[in-house]
């Protein structure tokens, strides 16, 4: 057993509205800077769509993440030796146009305008060229709350999959958001991918980072990340990710992402995992098993042997008091309601996702006649497919999405009948049973979906920098100062 | 003059070359990098840079195998000299056409390609312009020199005087009666060393050769302080 700790993130779906905030305050944090204008660390997709970079979920065209080729775990877009021989020109690489040019609006031009007969004009200008832009034709979220329609939309991969027919028709299409951050991988492509070993997952929290002396622009891992999570910036030609605000985290704090959601989706927590079992866990034939390979490869952080061995691996109380405290552990483990994005990928990911309910489709005249065990057909009959939740979050097994949502339904009948009352006692319910759970356990789960408090939702120890090696000379030293110097002397 | 040109300009250059990536190493790492403008434009970049660094590579090679090992070496294992010129001539025209061929798509694309043209530095045209002209030169040493005026055999002057620079014994007189358009190719290339470090031409030191010897994962810790606490 080879312990190791990873700050991880839970994101409950069915309560994010899509108001971008985690974006924007990501954005104004860590990439405002000349090179970065295009790169969101942070995004929110509206789902069905190409998302951001558009269509990064065809792997075919990327080449990202892993595979199993005769039963042995490779790189999609090919090992060292393919790499060395295209380095060159990476032929996978995303270019901007699959990102969007980003552009500012020549705000001068309504400020020094003489009195004309016509209102001025603050036409877009490219932050790339400098030149203006007659009719900019994508750009961030262009595809946001499904504007672009039947024309944008079914540029999704996932339907490439899908059996079922999606109507794009008002009445009968559906919606959902899917915020992205950095998936933080157990078994990150990012970091096999480079050639320099400039990437490197932090033993400490597990968090993948980048780092920028050693980096030598390859390029690999912009390809290589499935999730399309690590971006060139093109100034300091350097790849940048996002770094799970590390200098927030080692200092207790969430995120800036999770801190400023407004919906309150985002859950970090620590969760102890068994790095020796990693490669074997992405290793499995069958891609729908690759979730349940990756819960075994995570620890239960009451058994004593396991916080034993923590303690020989330098992982300290603090540290796993909150990996039994950790919300993250609770809804992935201990609940069974969390799942990790495209486990397809085999990079095993430390985001994870609670579906969201959605709508039903044949609507409920009759609620308040309705019995508990009505819901259950009413779980296969949602607005957003069960198959399409499952080509996102359980390479397309559908079993697994629905017995979640028969969990989250569950939930919502007892709170139903606790507080509104006209419901016959869930206790005894075939819905409470295919739900596998039980009245406490429900409630445990209202109190953290529902009303979990700021320490709660966010249970992240310190970095415990107090016993760095080096204090001194780490006084006032910033990541990234002179991240940007001019190239060359000349 | 020979004095100056074969022997304090070489020296100079290679100075000026390990001094240069020695400081910019130590305290600009950060801007190390294979300064990439795929990002930007990539159809043209597929098609040219390999072709451009492939040819470099060979080019590289050919290099190596007349001026680095001595004559005697091929007398040695049994090439004769006639063997040689021919292989040489036929693999430096591929290798130097596929560099200029490659270098003048580059220059072309990075002209054309509003972006590219708006952030690339001087520095950056400069060392693609010069290895256009550099290779230029080759070529026309390569084919036209060596089929219509004569078989020159540099082994016996430019290759002996480049092995002396690196003893510290240079025999700059080898270079007196080295034809002309040799004389240039050298003092070019020299100058293309010294602008190495000042330019994106650092990325070749950092060719990821250990790169297949590596574990796939790679886990660091962010301090030293859990061996210390043991």
């Amino acid at each position: 057993m080879r312990i190791k700790a990873q700050v991880a993130m839970v994101m409950h779906l069915d309560k994010c509205i899509g108001c971008h905030t985690c974006s924007v305050t990501c954005k104004n944090t860590w990439t405002n800077r000349p090179g970065a204008e295009y790169m969101w660390f942070n995004n929110v997709e509206t789902r069905p769509g190409p998302g951001y970079p558009k269509e990064w979920e065809k792997t075919s065209h990327f080449k990202g993440g892993w595979e199993l080729k005769k039963g042995k775990l490779r790189l999609k877009a090919g090992g060292p030796i393919t790499k060395l021989a295209t380095i060159f020109a990476n032929p996978n690489m995303a270019t901007m146009d699959d990102y969007y040019e980003p552009w500012t609006y020549d705000y001068e031009a309504l400020i020094d305008s003489p009195r004309k007969e016509n209102q001025p004009v603050a036409r877009p200008k490219s932050m790339i060229t400098n030149k203006y832009i007659d009719k900019p034709e994508w750009g961030p979220n262009w595809d946001d709350d499904l504007a672009g329609g039947s024309e944008v939309v079914p540029l999704d991969a996932n339907f490439d999959t899908l059996q079922e027919h999606i109507s794009m028709e008002y009445e009968k299409t559906f919606m959902m958001y899917l915020p992205r951050i950095c998936e933080h991988c157990l078994n990150p492509s990012c970091v096999a991918s480079c050639p320099s070993g400039a990437l490197y997952k932090r033993d400490e929290d597990g968090i993948v980072l980048v780092d920028q002396d050693e980096c030598r622009g390859w390029r690999f891992c912009v390809s290589g990340c499935p999730y399309h999570k690590v971006y060139y910036n093109w100034h300091t030609h350097k790849a940048e990710k996002c770094n799970f605000c590390y200098p927030r985290t080692e200092a207790g704090l969430p995120t800036i992402c999770s801190e400023t959601c407004v919906g309150r989706i985002r859950y970090i927590g620590v969760i102890l995992y068994d790095a020796d079992k990693v490669k074997e866990a992405a290793s499995v034939e069958d891609p729908q098993d690759l979730y349940e390979a990756q819960m075994e490869a995570f620890l239960d952080p009451f058994d004593e042997e396991v916080i034993a061995e923590a303690e020989k691996a330098g992982i300290n109380a603090d540290w796993i008091q909150s990996a039994q405290e950790s919300p993250v552990y609770k809804m992935a483990v201990k609940w069974r309601i969390a799942l990790p994005l495209h486990p397809e990928y085999r990079t095993l990911p430390m985001v994870w996702y609670v579906p969201p309910l959605s709508p039903i489709m044949n609507h409920i005249t009759n609620e308040e006649d309705l019995q508990t065990d009505g819901y259950i057909p009413a779980v296969d009959q949602m607005r957003i497919p069960m198959e399409y939740l499952a080509s996102i979050l359980s390479a397309g097994d559908t079993a697994v999405i629905r017995k979640i949502l028969l969990k989250q339904t569950a939930m919502r009948v007892h709170m139903r009948s606790v507080n509104v009352g006209g419901v016959d006692d869930i206790s005894k319910s075939r819905l409470l049973e295919e739900a596998d759970l039980d009245v406490e356990t429900i409630e445990d789960m209202v109190r953290l979906l529902g009303v979990a408090k700021y320490n709660e939702r966010f249970v992240i120890p310190t970095g415990r920098r107090e016993m760095d090696d080096n204090l001194y000379a780490k006084q006032g030293a910033c990541s990234l100062e002179d991240i940007a110097p001019p190239e060359g002397l000349f | 003059m020979d004095i100056f040109w074969w022997l304090i300009f070489p020296y100079l250059c290679l100075t000026i070359m390990i001094v240069g990536t020695l400081y910019r190493f130590m305290f600009t790492q950060k801007s190390w990098a294979a300064p990439s403008t795929e990002f930007f434009e990539k159809k043209w970049l597929n098609l040219a840079s390999p072709i451009f660094h492939y040819g470099l590579l060979f080019a590289f090679a050919g290099h190596v195998m007349g001026i680095l090992i001595p004559t005697e070496f091929y007398h040695f294992v049994g090439i004769s000299d006639h063997l040689y010129h021919d292989f040489a001539i036929i693999g430096g025209s591929i290798a130097g056409i596929m560099v200029m061929v490659g270098a003048i798509m580059l220059l072309i694309r990075k002209i054309v390609v509003d972006p590219i043209r708006i952030h690339a530095t001087f520095a950056d045209f400069f060392s693609v312009t010069a290895i256009l002209i550099i290779s230029a030169i080759g070529v026309y040493m390569t084919i036209i020199y060596n089929t219509f005026v004569v078989v020159y055999e540099y082994r016996d002057t430019i290759s002996i005087w480049f092995r002396s620079i690196f003893y510290f014994q240079p025999q700059y007189e080898l270079m007196a009666n080295v034809p002309f358009i040799f004389k240039l190719h050298v003092v070019a290339a020299f100058g293309l060393f010294a602008s190495i470090p000042f330019t994106r031409l650092v990325h070749f030191y950092s060719v990821p050769v250990t790169y297949p010897a590596r574990a796939p994962q790679q886990y660091r810790s962010r301090n030293s302080y859990k061996e210390k606490d043991n």
